[in-house]
Order: structure tokens, then sequence, then C-alpha cells
């Protein structure tokens, strides 16, 4: 079984249509190209995947609960929310 | 007023990917009406339908595409792929600030709709897709079009059921006839073809579980089918200038409403399009050649029809040819008056009457020439489209061979 991470990156570069090894920890996802888009079905596709519910409105990302700042903060968030929902 | 000419057409649907082979399926005559193939048909009581076959997405369309394109969408944008690169036509600068896409659509993105309520409200998930919306709205086709093509101008979708692609290439007609622009891209897309699609036509109880008859006193009702036609519309010295081929001329329209019922037609109606058809066009009746029938293969429209082309053309009547191609490629609904202008344009340009197929019995009540089962060679000077929509929404064209 492959890790969070792991699979995150994978979603994330499916999206970006790049290689997994092409996609950082510290890429953002405007340096992958990800338009917003792009952001809403990457987020449809990882509630999917882990099946949980991740706390984003397109209106305001800011104020979301959820940090998409760079690929390192979504797994975070990613992390904690299948943490709490455990 | 400008003349408007067809400088580029393109098509999807169950005759033929393009419109070379959905010509000559109709000359051969052929019917692209079969079993129906989805999820739950055999739930339907309804099973046939002239469904694109041999159609692969993904050969023509990338993931992210895939993600945003009903199939309704992806008709649309590959029969106008095919009808801007025989037009030759490049939109840049002004002409791609000026021209624009009028589409005839009737129900969206139902596939996707439908997947989508399977997945809501069968399997009981609480997660869309995010492209749902942006996916399913009528108007995505004409928005993806414009995108790909860097159509600026007026770009919109038009909504009157069976008569949407009539009433939309009038209206893109009538933009490049007054001068607001030199091109516009047009014509209509559909696919209703789904569990809940067919489901709701089985409702009216309108539709025919073994074949589309029109005008035969056996007929018993309609065949639903899918796909799209785009033409690209252009002024005439436009198209000159630059050495376009021509495949026919735009002549003029008309559009009434019954003001009567919701879904039964009316001879007035009907007539009084036909009228205000050949009176915009400028053409006497007895010039007329060849009508593409709305002839849908019902017991009320076929009668109707033929009864105000009675009426319309008096004498004449009994001289013109006019056919159903929905015996052929069924009824495509909104995108339905898109496909039958392929007909029009072939009986124009190619001396080549598509036939009424499935006759099998005169009626009294249709008492005309249907060009029943053959094809049939003939010159044909001035065309007709007939659109019948349910609501009582007339729209009718007139074309005339470019010679």
């Amino acid at each position: 079984m492959s890790t969070i991470q792991d699979r995150v990156i994978a979603i994330i570069a499916e999206q970006a249509v790049l290689e997994p090894a092409d996609v950082t920890l510290d890429s953002t996802l405007e340096d992958l190209g990800i338009d917003s888009l792009g952001l809403v079905e990457s987020i449809f596709a990882i509630e999917e995947a882990f099946d949980i519910s991740v706390p984003f409105n397109a209106n305001e990302p800011e104020k979301s609960d959820f940090d998409i700042s760079s690929v390192r903060s979504i797994i975070a968030g990613i992390e904690r929310l299948i943490a709490e929902q455990a | 007023m400008k003349r408007v000419v067809i400088t580029g057409a393109g098509t999807i649907n169950a005759l033929g990917h393009d419109v070379p082979s959905t010509l000559e399926s109709m000359r051969e005559g052929r019917c692209g009406i079969g079993d129906l193939e989805f999820k739950d048909v055999e739930r339907l009581s309804i099973r046939i339908g002239g469904q694109v076959k041999g159609y692969d997405p993904v050969a023509r369309f990338n993931r992210q595409q895939l993600a945003l394109y009903d199939r309704f969408t992806q008709f649309t944008l590959i029969s106008a792929r095919e009808a801007i690169r025989q037009a030759g036509l490049e939109f840049t600068g002004e002409l791609a600030a000026r021209a624009g896409a009028i589409l005839g659509n009737s129900g969206g993105g139902m596939t996707t709709l439908d997947e989508n309520y399977r997945s809501v409200y069968e399997e009981g998930k609480n997660r869309v897709h995010p492209f749902v919306v942006p996916k399913l709205m009528n108007n995505a086709a004409a928005s993806h079009l414009s995108m790909e093509f860097n159509l600026k101008g007026p770009t919109f979708t038009v909504s009157t059921a069976c008569a949407s692609s009539n009433h939309a290439m009038a209206q893109a007609f009538q933009m490049v006839h007054g001068g607001i622009t030199p091109v516009m891209v047009t014509g209509g897309s559909e696919s209703m073809l789904c569990f809940g699609g067919v489901k709701a036509w089985e409702g009216l109880r309108v539709m025919s579980r073994d074949a589309c008859r029109p005008f035969s006193a056996n007929r018993n009702g309609m065949v639903q089918g899918e796909g799209a036609a785009i033409f690209v519309f252009e002024e005439l010295e436009h198209a000159k200038k630059r050495g376009a081929c021509i495949l026919a001329e735009v002549l003029g329209f008309a559009m009434t409403s019954d003001a009567a019922d919701i879904v039964m037609p009316s001879k007035q109606g009907a007539s009084r399009a036909i009228e205000g058809a050949l009176r915009d066009a400028r053409v006497n009746r007895d010039e007329v050649g060849y009508i593409n029938a709305h002839g849908t293969g019902t017991a009320a429209n076929d009668k109707t029809e033929c009864a105000a082309v009675a009426d319309v053309f008096g004498h004449h009547a009994d001289k013109l040819m006019i056919t159903s191609t929905k015996s052929m490629h069924a009824h495509l609904i909104g995108a339905t008056g898109a496909v039958e202008l392929l007909a029009c344009i072939m009986a124009l340009r190619d001396g080549i009457i598509a036939p009424t197929i499935g006759y099998e019995e005169p009626d009294p009540e249709c008492a005309l020439d249907v060009v029943p089962n053959e094809a049939r060679e003939a010159q044909v000077e001035v065309a007709l489209s007939n659109a019948f929509a349910f609501g009582g929404l007339n729209a009718v064209l007139a074309l005339r061979r470019f010679a």
C-alpha cells in the first residue's frame, strides 16, 4: 500500500499531466499549471480516493480550513482529515 | 442585404461519422436505426434508436477534454472540425472578433445528468464530479466550439425542441444577411440516448418499437436519434473573394408559433411558416422542387404536415418531392434540422433526393411524392427544410442551388 503522500502526488501529477517524479513537495499548483478547474477536480479525486470531505470553497480559498499553498500543505491537510476521521 | 452561402459542412450521426459517409448512406437508403446499447436498456420498452455506433471518444479527445465534454459537445466539435476544415477558414483578428456560433440543442448534457442522478440516487453517493454543471449546460457545446476555433462574436444556444437547429440556423443566417458578421458557425447537436432520456420519451407513448416509417399508412411513431451537424454560413462576396467552395445558398426563413397546444401540431402554424419562408426567400412556389419534411413518423405530424404542404402549394404539391430522412437517421430532436439540411444540400448540389425509407403502405392523408425507399436523381433549384416542434414552434428554411 503506497503512502498518503504518494497517492496525493499521483493524483496531482495526473491532473497536471506530469510524471509523479516531477511533482515535488515544494511545488505550488501554479508551478504545476493546475488552474481553478484543475484544483476542484483534484480535490474531487482526493475525496474519492480517501473517502474524506475536504472543506474547500473556491470563492474564498484563503478562508478555507485547508491550505493549498503547496503540495506539502495539501498532503498535511489530507493527513489531518484522515486522522480526524479515524 | 448580403447574400448568404454555405461553405462548410460537418456531421456525425447514425448514418456516418462525416458528411461523405452520411450522404452515401442517404443515397443508398440505408437505415441507421438499430438496437440501443447503454446501461439499463433492458428496463425500457423502447429499445431502438439512431445511435452513433463505432465511436471512440478517446480517439478524438484527451482526458481533460473528456472530463468537460458531454457527448453532445463531442459531437458538436467533431462536426465543427469537419465543417471549418472544408470552409478553409482561420479565425483571427477582425474575422474572429465578428464571427460567432449559434447552435440548436434541446436536452443539454442528458447523459451527464443521467449518470450523476444514478450515482446520487441509485448508488447513494454523496459526491459528484465538479464539472457536472459546465458539462451539462445547454450552451456548453457552443462555448467549447467558440474556444476551439477562436470565435469571439455572437455565440449562444437556441432551445426550441425539435426546431432548435432550424431556429439557430435562421438566426445565424440573419446575422450574416444583415451584415453583422461575414461568417457564422451554426447547426445543432443532441444526445439524449441514455436510460433516463429514452424513459422520458417512452412516457409520451409516441415512440415506435420497431421502425420510423414516415408517411406510410402503417407508421407507428417516432424513433429517437443522436448526433450533430455544423455548417459555416458565409457572406457570398467574402466567400468568393477567397475562392471558397460553395455548397448552397441560404435564401431565407420564417418562424411561427401555433399558440395552440403543447404537443399537437397545427396545420395553420406549419403552413404559415412554409408560406413565410417562400416570401422571405422571394421564390415562387413552383420553383420548390424538394422539401425535407419534419416527417416524424407519428400519426399526427405526418398528416398535418402533408395537409399544410398541400394548402400552400396547391397543384404544385403533386409535382414537388417531400421526404423524411428521419426514416434513416431517426429524430435528432434539437439537432435534427441540421442533419436534415445535409439532405437539402445533396438535393441542390448533387441532384440526388434522399428517400423516405421504411415506406410500406400509401396513406390517403399523405398523398404526396415522398420518394419511397429509393433515392432519385432530379435537378432541384429551391429546397425547403421544415421543423415543427413540440410547443407549437415552427421554423422553415429556404435554400437555392448555387450555380
